[in-house]
């Protein structure tokens, strides 16, 4: 049975918890708003570009000419794997169960004898994949400095992707990071942005274009820019959804704070009342004894 | 004077959006004015300023970096890479744009990407002198 003082101490220090856990639940709440906004202001963006490429793409034939971005290298035996994720814990599940995804498909192309190489963008990606993949994770991108993701940021991601690119270091990329549904909700994603996958938007053809420069020439550089544009929405929305799961996370840890703190000052209550009542059957009897 | 719409959508924001007059875009292959009823056409920007009027003798001037533009019979649509109104460039920018352009210029060896670069700091360069920094 422990003492009452061991007691109050307990409360206090779950009590000294929840306001630490209240606290990062409004903070989370507070940038959450900010990541949201700014995913999606940069919506627009990514559905504009879109639907330029399938207009350009869907007006032309893949053949040889055809930027490799798009058709790809022809084989798909290096895989590379960009892993987002957050770069601080206390999230919930948000990183591990990116990283799981990860490492199932990682596993699945293992077994498929392919090669795999990884990019961790984020801390604890790396830490939770570096355990199995040690020799495979070939980088490791730090935005731990960057307060709010800018379009810099994705653009530098995608200049280190695009150089390995062009070095014949892999033939295919996918993508992994959260997608934001909502607060409750965030969903682990796989997206291949290399070679880029292009739906032929369905209201085509409706116009013929000019092109100035050539067809060829507009996909050439809009392709890479359309790279840096995934990323650039991945991060955001990656940003939106661990704001998300930290904010559930810890609205849940506070609630738990609560319980506890409800239950040992039950107990402590309990022990006051009983250590009172034997203090005065002691007097009583001393004094019947007499 | 007929009117159409005109969008300008950078990565993190829409800047503008609304009917206009006219819109001066600097294409590739040479300044464009656009009008309504444009023919369809897609074209690559280089830096450089884009001008908006959107009511006549009043035009407003934006700085675009990386831009596309998509004109359709929906109207026109500038997609940039960056995009800077004219009252929001001071020169920390500016000079900052230019260093950028310049160590992308200092960056690669091939002579296409090296002239690009360089058409961009010497724009930059014009858009500076042009705004009396």
């Amino acid at each position: 049975m422990p003492s009452l003082k061991d007691l109050r101490n307990r409360i206090a220090s779950v009590k000294a918890t929840q306001k630490i856990t209240k606290a990062m639940q409004m903070v989370a709440a507070a940038k959450l708003r900010r990541a949201q906004t700014a995913a999606e202001a940069a919506r627009p963006y990514a559905e504009r570009m879109a639907v330029v490429l399938g207009n350009i793409a869907s007006g032309i034939t893949v053949g040889p000419e055809t930027p490799r971005l798009l058709a790809g290298t022809g084989s798909d035996r290096v895989h590379l794997l960009i892993v987002c994720t957050a770069e601080r814990g206390l999230c919930g599940a948000f990183n591990s169960s990116i990283a799981r995804l990860a490492r199932d498909h990682a596993n699945r192309l293992l077994a498929e004898g392919k090669t795999v190489k990884i990019i961790c963008v984020g801390k604890k990606g790396y830490d939770i994949l570096r355990r199995q993949f040690a020799e495979q994770i070939i980088e490791l991108v730090d935005l731990r400095s960057v307060r709010q993701i800018g379009f810099e940021q994705a653009d530098m991601i995608a200049q280190k992707v695009l150089a390995r690119f062009e070095a014949g270091e892999f033939d295919v990329a996918t993508l992994f990071y959260s997608r934001f549904r909502s607060v409750i909700a965030q969903i682990p994603t796989a997206q291949q942005i290399i070679p880029a996958q292009i739906e032929a938007s369905a209201g085509s053809s409706d116009a013929v274009y000019e092109y100035e420069p050539e067809e060829g020439e507009i996909l050439t550089t809009l392709l890479p820019r359309n790279l840096t544009v995934q990323i650039f929405r991945a991060l955001l929305e990656n940003a939106a959804s661990e704001q998300g799961a930290r904010m559930s996370a810890m609205d849940n840890a506070t609630r738990n704070a609560g319980e506890m703190i409800k239950k040992q000052t039950m107990t402590y209550n309990r022990s006051r009342q009983a250590m009172i009542t034997k203090e005065l059957i002691e007097i009583i009897s001393g004094a019947e004894a007499l | 004077m007929a009117t159409f719409t005109f969008e300008l959508v950078s990565p993190e924001r829409v800047l503008f959006s609304g009917q206009v007059d006219a819109v001066v875009l600097p294409a590739t292959e040479g300044d464009m004015t656009v009008l309504a009823g444009h023919s369809p056409v897609m074209t690559t920007l280089k830096t450089g300023f884009l001008v908006v009027t959107s009511t006549p003798g009043n035009g407003k001037r934006i700085l675009v970096r990386g831009g596309f533009a998509d004109i359709n019979q929906n109207g026109l649509t500038v997609l940039a890479e960056r995009a800077l109104p004219e009252e929001e460039i001071t020169q920390d920018i500016l000079d900052q744009e230019i260093l950028t352009a310049e160590m992308h210029y200092d960056a690669t060896n091939e002579p296409a990407a090296k002239h690009v670069a360089e058409a961009a700091i010497a724009q930059l360069r014009e858009a500076k002198a042009a705004l009396n920094f």
